[in-house]
């Protein structure tokens, strides 16, 4: 249990993947200009993270790694080249997938999702912790907390960057430093702060 | 709709749209592999590659596919030839790879190649295309190649691996500045760089409300 906890803070504050490993900073930059709509992508990239993640871990030991369990037949193939295309499919399969579930039976968290959720199909974070997942080797159990870890972790500095332009709204940065400038200033002070966290363990 | 010109398409993305200053596209590879010279050089001509190649095959084929299914087909050409150039990378420069770690499977939603293959090559020729694809790949190689020697010079004193700077650790004057190695200070070269660039084409800048 303590060992997934260490992962899962680890994911959250140490390795952030935003903030150390630069994913997803396309998203992170475009959509952080209020909380609400950052709150939103957070929620979005918390769930399908959580999802995605165990996922391409049970495909990536069932099926691509040689003497997988699935598929008796092509056991003694090593498939793990076509691993990249194979997860990317996955995950647009699952945010469409997911996409409908949530139409059907909750509508309420359809309308406040609905519209950011196409975009996480192409944002690196998503696919990063897939990457790093298979990267590290990490077993099924540990990369449910991996996937839960990072998707939060992403959440809180896209909703904490937020925060802070939209306080910034009215300061008066150099003509030259407006708009993405400052964000990235910002996000820069930000990934310094969090760099503090460095070294704790549990 | 006129055609544009085969030397405007090149050039203009190095500078007057940049596609990482600019359009804010592509970042997240262009911060991560900045830390050395040598990385920074190997993504560069990685992503340019794989943009010229994903082009001038959505260009060829982009009358024989369907609107729905565009997105579904750009992603499959993309993530094929970047798994080409990952084999390649592993085949011949395997020490680099392993530095370049995740990233060069992460070019796949890299949004510069998604963006000029859904945003250009999918309603222009072949040549036009590549001349384009080749253009962001100039201009995005220019950020990451300027941020890297900042970061590499300053973090570690070298260029390429070679030492620049005499160390103090070796005898020399030189003390290495741990911050340049770390992420925080990608974010702050980038910022000074938009500073930088859009004070001499004040055109760039933002309008004041867009905070």
């Amino acid at each position: 249990m303590e060992h997934y906890l260490d992962l899962i803070v680890r994911a959250v504050f140490m390795e952030n993947l935003a903030l150390a490993y630069f994913l997803g900073m396309c998203t992170f930059l475009a959509v952080s200009k209020n909380v609400k709509t950052a709150l939103g992508v957070g929620a979005g990239v918390i769930v399908v993270q959580t999802i995605t993640v165990p996922l391409n871990n049970v495909i990536y030991h069932g099926l691509l790694k040689q003497g997988n369990t699935l598929l008796p037949r092509v056991s003694e193939l090593d498939l793990t080249f076509l691993g990249l295309i194979v997860y990317i499919g996955v995950i647009a399969t699952m945010v469409q997938i997911l996409e409908m579930v949530l139409d059907r039976f909750f509508p309420m968290l359809y309308n406040a999702l609905g519209i950011y959720l196409p975009l996480l199909t192409v944002n690196c974070a998503i696919l990063g912790g897939t990457l790093f997942m298979v990267d590290r080797g990490y077993s099924f159990g540990e990369s449910v907390a991996y996937g839960f870890g990072t998707g939060t972790g992403f959440a809180v500095a896209i909703a904490v960057l937020a925060g802070i332009r939209e306080r910034m709204t009215y300061s008066e940065p150099p003509a030259g430093l407006r708009g993405v400038g400052m964000a990235f200033l910002v996000t820069g002070l930000i990934s310094l702060a969090f760099m503090a966290f460095t070294g704790i363990r549990l | 709709m006129s055609e544009p010109k085969a030397r405007d398409v090149l050039w203009e993305p190095v500078f007057d749209r940049n596609p990482v200053t600019l359009l804010i596209l592509g970042i997240c590879s262009a911060l991560a592999v900045t830390t050395k010279l040598e990385t920074a050089v190997a993504m560069s001509i990685s992503v340019t590659a794989v943009m010229v190649g994903a082009s001038a095959v959505l260009s060829l084929i982009r009358h024989h596919v369907p609107d729905t299914i565009r997105l579904f087909a750009q992603i499959s050409i993309i993530a094929t030839l970047v798994i080409v150039v990952d084999q390649v990378l592993q085949a011949f420069f395997w020490e680099l790879s392993k530095q370049l770690s995740v990233f060069v499977s992460l070019i796949v939603t890299n949004c510069i190649v998604m963006g000029r293959t859904e945003g250009f090559a999918l309603k222009h020729p072949p040549a036009l295309s590549v001349a384009d694809a080749v253009g962001n790949g100039i201009g995005y190689s220019l950020v990451l190649v300027a941020v890297a020697f900042v970061r590499e010079l300053l973090g570690s004193g070298k260029l390429f691996g070679y030492p620049v700077f005499a160390l103090q650790s070796e005898g020399g004057w030189y003390v290495p500045n741990g911050f340049m190695a770390r992420a925080p200070a990608a974010f702050v070269l980038i910022a000074l760089l938009i500073w930088a660039l859009r004070s001499f084409k004040p055109e760039q800048t933002e309008g004041q409300t867009r905070g």
